[in-house]
């Protein structure tokens, strides 16, 4: 018994909050590594944009609340979702248009693409602080639980509950679909064919007859699709801050770093091996090891490596080691 | 127009600029604008250093600024005796045995063989060093921080004048650029990027935590100034009454005082850091820099030791920001953790160095001015626009307040345009490298 309570225990407090956090984190290290393979720079407005879109999203959400128009149990900004991702494909479109392209043309250096980026990052701040205000919104709505944790607790007769978020189940869910859809479109479409080829190599791409201002406006577009989707996700499991999606740019980067600049598999993984690691090194395992260990040997502390205020450190200590051992990431990215 | 005149006309402007802030609104303002202008200055000749000299690119200017606002708490604050007989000894103990551990194995990483053993070696010490680091730092933490928590709570200072307390917190700086530099200097300049925004959250998030350090989130207010306080100005006849014969109110003349002894002492500052930055960019150092800079490959094979020279311009630069990180908390009289954010303490220093010219110190130094003025005035500019814009709409309407209180996010719009402006049509800046 007291072996089922510590593993539910521990699906409910690291696994579930991991699983679902990952997901944010490999759909936005998806992004990140899009961009990297294509167009050859670390997007430091990557954090902005995800804030963009979840911001127009929630302000079509807010008017379909308003309107009365809901999706019963599910979140009605999945409804606003299409608007948002198209609103940013045109933000994303329009800045490449008048910011990137002309750098592009001048064959820049990558490191010069980044400080561009650093000012459309700027920009696109001051955008969401302009129209939606620095402070937290919410807007998730439907129901707020698939499983409580009380009706858990009565199903299994156990002392631990088990309470898994809508916005959870939707984010893995959502997640699985986003990346199948991307897979398969790299994989098996013509257009996704001609980006991998221009990711591998340029010159030959273009030999080839591959049109880069398209192979350029497909990814952006895809991005915006990412972006999107993963700051809605995060901003209904959590809370919508514009503040707290730059702050995410650091373990996007870590993850997009860990698995691999340019591999979109290496993404994924990464945004797992970051989100575990944080959630695990984070969690105070009292309880969990209070289940295992005979009474004698219960902690009295709460036996939490690091206060969660230092999750940073975690996505970039683990940084450093895969930095440090296999500077390519696990993936074998590519490295410029 | 030759090129000296020019910069003379740039920061003739400027100057300017700061005089109309000064006419209309007030001279206070106008001097502050001054003083962190001064700052923003010696910080961005610190990037300049890293960026324009070396081509390093640094986004964790932040983390060094806050340093060297620690390094103004050790220093000049009283020590707090009964925190110290509480925990201050197992504080201590617990981050020798830190670095011990972190010693050690970085000792088995060298000298034993590669392989299995090694590896779960080098585990076994970092799992049980840690585990006895928090052994011995968390109940003497504890008990330092249970010492009167409303007035103190952390260990405090060395009770230093506050002046040492600014080339201590470049030292401060300079040792964790070399730590951070020793890990990620070899790699590429995103993953230096990246490490370097890393290193900055990391900083930030123990000012904000270690309350026996910094007291996080509380603040340490009331650190002590190098120069007068208003209030004893004030009080002192002589001052007053010379205060009167220029026709001045005591309190206007004291605090003018005060900003102006704090204006000198910065420009001393910043005129020796910037005699110093263009001896060794003019010097045979500063040509090597610069060769590595536009060529690795080439300097390498001329015997240049990159990495070390990477190295080398790294600390300094961070250096000089840790100490005009120092001088800014020292301005403000308090250390304030939960105030640093990236977007005004790294990326905006780097507006200022892309604005001003890269690699030219005297644009380094005409973009910290020129960009904190605007950082500054585009508040007061952006109300007053959106003053006229909203002037014909109903008062009370929804959208006439919410532009009205979103006049305030102007600012990092502004920026952005600013940089991205100057990067398109004058990439090397208002001062361009010669």
């Amino acid at each position: 018994m007291d072996l089922l309570n510590a593993i539910v225990a521990l699906t409910n407090f690291v696994i579930v909050p991991a699983v679902s956090y990952g997901s944010q984190l490999a759909l936005g290290a998806l992004g990140v590594t899009l961009i990297y393979g294509i167009l050859r720079f670390s997007n430091f407005a990557h954090g902005d944009t995800m804030a963009f879109g979840a911001m127009v999203t929630i302000l079509f959400t807010w008017w379909f609340q308003g309107m009365g128009l809901t999706l019963g149990p599910l979140p009605t900004a999945l409804l606003a979702l299409p608007f948002g991702i198209a609103v940013t494909a045109l933000l994303l479109i329009g800045t490449d248009r008048v910011v990137y392209r002309f750098y592009r043309e001048q064959k820049a250096k990558p490191v010069i693409l980044v400080i561009v980026s650093l000012g459309v990052m700027f920009i696109m701040n001051g955008i969401v602080r302009f129209i939606i205000g620095p402070d937290d919104q919410q807007f998730a709505d439907g129901a707020r639980f698939i499983v409580s944790a009380r009706d858990f607790k009565e199903w299994s007769g156990l002392d631990e509950g088990l309470a898994i978020k809508t916005s959870q189940g939707l984010t893995v869910i959502t997640t699985i679909i986003a990346v199948a859809l991307l897979f398969w479109f790299l994989n098996r479409t013509r257009t996704g064919k001609s980006m991998r080829a221009y990711s591998d190599n340029e010159d030959l791409a273009l030999l080839s007859g591959i049109n880069p201002e398209r192979v350029v406006m497909y990814t952006w577009l895809i991005v915006a699709a990412l972006t999107t989707v993963a700051g809605v996700l995060y901003g209904l499991d959590k809370s919508f801050k514009p503040f707290t999606y730059f702050q995410l740019l650091l373990p996007i980067f870590a993850s997009a770093i860990v698995g691999g600049l340019g591999s979109p598999l290496g993404a994924i993984a990464g945004g797992f091996v970051i989100a575990f690691s944080e959630v695990t090194i984070t969690y105070a395992w009292k309880k969990v090891l209070g289940y295992l260990l005979p009474d004698a040997l219960e902690p009295s502390g709460l036996v939490q490596l690091l206060s969660t205020d230092y999750k940073f450190a975690v996505s970039f200590v683990i940084l450093l080691i895969v930095l440090l051992f296999r500077p390519t990431g696990l993936f074998r990215g590519k490295s410029v | 127009m030759t090129d000296t005149l020019k910069n003379i006309l740039l920061f003739g402007i400027v100057a300017v600029l700061i005089c109309i802030a000064g006419v209309t609104q007030s001279w206070n303002t106008a001097l502050l604008i001054l003083n962190m202008g001064l700052i923003s200055a010696i910080m961005s000749i610190g990037v300049n250093m890293q960026w324009g000299y070396a081509g390093l690119f640094n986004v964790g200017i932040m983390g060094f600024v806050a340093l060297g606002g620690l390094a103004s708490v050790l220093v000049s604050m009283p020590p707090v005796p009964d925190a110290w007989a509480a925990g201050g000894l197992g504080i201590i103990a617990a981050l020798v045995l830190g670095a011990a551990t972190i010693a050690g194995a970085a000792f088995a990483m060298k000298r034993l063989p590669k392989g299995r053993v090694r590896a779960l070696g080098i585990l076994a010490i970092l799992i049980v060093g840690f585990f006895v680091y928090r052994a011995v730092l968390d109940p003497s933490v504890d008990a330092v921080e249970a010492v009167n928590p409303a007035l103190y709570g952390y260990l405090g200072g060395l009770n230093l004048p506050v002046l040492v307390a600014w080339p201590v917190g470049g030292l401060l700086a300079a040792g964790a650029a070399w730590l951070i530099g020793k890990t990620a200097l070899g790699l590429r300049s995103d993953y230096l990027a990246i490490a370097t925004l890393g290193i900055a959250e990391i900083i930030i998030a123990v000012l904000k935590n270690e309350d026996w350090l910094s007291r996080g989130v509380k603040n340490v207010v009331g650190i002590p100034r190098p120069t007068a306080y208003e209030i004893d100005l004030q009080n002192d006849p002589a001052f007053v009454e010379r205060a009167a014969s220029w026709g001045l109110s005591p309190v206007d003349a004291s605090t003018l005082y005060v900003k102006v002894a704090y204006a000198l002492l910065f420009t001393i500052v910043l005129v020796i850091i910037l005699w110093g930055a263009q001896m060794a960019l003019n010097s045979p150092w500063g040509r090597m820099m610069r060769a590595i800079r536009d060529n690795e490959t080439a300097a390498e094979a001329m015997g240049k030791d990159v990495t070390r020279r990477h190295l080398q311009i790294f600390v300094i630069g961070s250096a000089i920001c840790g100490l005009a990180g120092a001088m800014l908390t020292t301005l403000d009289g308090q250390l304030t953790p939960g105030t640093y954010q990236p977007l005004r303490f790294t990326f905006l220093i780097w507006v200022m160095v892309i604005v001003g010219g890269s690699g030219n110190n005297f644009g380094a130094v005409l973009g910290g001015f020129l960009v904190w003025f605007l950082w500054v005035e585009v508040e007061p500019v952006g109300r007053w626009l959106m003053d006229v814009v909203t002037a014909g709409m109903a008062d009370g309407s929804w959208l006439k307040d919410h532009l009205l209180g979103s006049a305030a996010h102007m600012r990092l719009f502004t920026m952005g345009l600013v940089l991205l402006l100057v990067l398109r049509f004058s990439p090397r800046g208002l001062i361009p490298e010669k």
